[in-house]
């Protein structure tokens, strides 16, 4: 495949992947109000069910960051940010 | 080939990738620091000591006429309440911060509300519940004790149970 077709299907690949980070970091944030919310007002039974379910939501951000640097590597463009 | 590919040699397309992708970076870098702010919630929440609140005098009863109020500081020097004798000869105190953004609550203008002029919300005198505007929370209430005239503070309610009534009949 050339070059510039696998440069942009790994552009789509990445807008995809951030696009998920996004959603999910929309969702992370929303719990994190939730959560402090929950805790100002003297609930405490928020707190382990937040802290849980924000790790898993770090968990997939993390995947898919993965998935990024995979992309990376698959299409060759880490030469980029390196010197050559 | 010309001068200026050499000098620009990225092309479009792979500076918005690297671009897209440090973005990525700093997105899940967020995330992560989210995810240590649910920890610090957890960590207050289960690896702090319940607070033991002192007894202290606020005021006596002949201080106060009917719709009165009287400023006070409780449980520290740092935390002002306010203290209402309100039109149902009732004495009731709160916590002088609104839940809201934390400026000083005052009592509305009516006499039966306790107002916020910030972001103009109003909760109610009788048990501190949100009656209107942007407070998510009551206002939170200091537990009362009458001993013949002199009115005592022991302990604080952040208003969770909003069956317990935490006043005083004047």
């Amino acid at each position: 495949m050339s070059e510039p077709r696998q440069t942009a299907r790994g552009l789509t690949a990445l807008d995809g992947a951030i696009s998920l980070i996004a959603i999910l970091l929309i969702v992370q944030m929303w719990l994190l109000t939730a959560t402090l919310e929950a805790f100002l007002a003297g609930h405490r039974e928020a707190a382990i069910p937040g802290a849980v379910l924000s790790g898993l939501l770090f968990a997939a951000c993390f995947g898919l960051y993965r998935f990024i640097e995979g992309i990376d590597r698959a299409s060759g463009e880490s030469t980029l940010t390196k010197p050559t | 080939m010309k001068l200026w590919r050499d000098e620009f040699s990225i092309e479009t397309a792979h500076e918005r990738y690297v671009a897209r992708r440090q973005f990525g970076k700093f997105l899940v870098l967020t995330s992560f620091g989210m995810f240590v702010g649910n920890l610090w919630i957890l960590a207050r929440s289960y690896f702090r000591k319940d607070e033991v609140f002192p007894r202290t005098l606020v005021a006596r009863t002949t201080d106060i006429p009917k719709g009165g109020v009287k400023l006070f500081q409780y449980p520290g020097a740092q935390d002002p309440c306010i203290l209402f004798h309100t039109q149902s000869d009732r004495y009731v105190a709160y916590s002088q911060k609104c839940t809201h953004l934390s400026c000083a609550v005052i009592p509305a203008a009516d006499g039966k509300r306790i107002e916020c002029p910030c972001h103009h919300g109003f909760f109610s005198i009788e048990d501190g519940r949100v009656l209107q505007g942007p407070p998510p929370r009551p206002l939170p209430r200091i537990l009362l004790e009458q001993q013949g005239d002199e009115l005592w503070a022991f302990g604080v309610d952040l208003g969770n149970n909003q069956a317990t009534d935490s006043g005083v009949r004047g």
